[in-house]
């Protein structure tokens, strides 16, 4: 066997964490991850999403572009459910510092305060962060 | 001396272009917030305080697609804060000498 077959058994399936600290339209970075995150879900990764700092501004609901010329991308965080991606964390502190609370978000999320999100953090294979 | 307009582009929370404007913008100035600036005009933001302090020497608006756009309609903005359209930000540059993109 040659070391880049796969070996025989279980597929190997990695924790892989998404984390967005970017606010939506103003740079490209949100909707680029959002659409990585759609691509690693399909290949039946363990994927949890995370939105911290401005990051959590992509998940505002109300969201109404018609008058700036950009995709309203907000309604695709609904996919996520679809693609099984179900670990949605808010940090709770990003929340509070803009005056947000969680039934401002379009989504269902996790809002975890800092201190046991490191925790979630730690347990991952691979991190990316936008 | 120039009337002045700041234009402010970046979230209060990721830049600090705004609080370099405040600090620098002389009295009698306006400030336009747009894009990712919209935030700064948030109420509850701890933000807002900043903002807040020199709100009776500065005027400012912002600008309300990009309101809208980041599904802000229904956020308090802070008290004082005008909101402009397209048309609006258009006046602003033609009424002012000068103006300042905080990039």
């Amino acid at each position: 066997m040659e070391p880049w077959e796969e070996e025989e058994g279980p597929e190997v399936v990695k924790r892989f964490m998404y984390v967005n600290r970017r606010a939506p339209y103003g740079t490209i970075y949100a909707l680029e991850c959002l659409e990585v995150v759609l691509v690693a879900a399909a290949f039946d990764q363990d994927v949890s999403v995370v939105f911290v700092d401005d990051g959590i501004y992509q998940l505002k609901k109300d969201q109404d572009t018609s008058g700036i010329g950009m995709k309203n991308f907000s309604k695709t965080y609904r996919a996520l459910d679809d693609y099984d991606v179900e670990k949605i964390y808010v940090e709770k502190e990003s929340l509070e510092k803009r005056g947000l609370t969680e039934d401002d978000l379009i989504i269902p999320v996790e809002v975890v305060a800092a201190d046991n999100l490191r925790g979630i953090m730690a347990q991952q294979d691979v991190v990316i962060s936008s | 001396m120039s009337k002045m307009l700041d234009l402010i582009n970046k979230s209060p929370f990721d830049r600090n272009a705004l609080d370099s404007c405040l600090r620098l913008a002389e009295a009698g100035s306006s400030v336009l917030l747009i894009e990712d600036g919209v935030y700064a005009a948030l109420k509850k933001a701890e933000s807002a305080g900043a903002v807040g302090e020199r709100m009776n020497e500065l005027t400012f608006y912002v600008l309300g697609p990009d309101v809208s756009a980041r599904g802000l309609d229904d956020t308090p903005l802070i008290d004082g804060v005008n909101v402009v359209d397209y048309g609006g930000f258009v006046d602003l540059v033609v009424e002012h000498d000068v103006a300042q993109s905080w990039l």
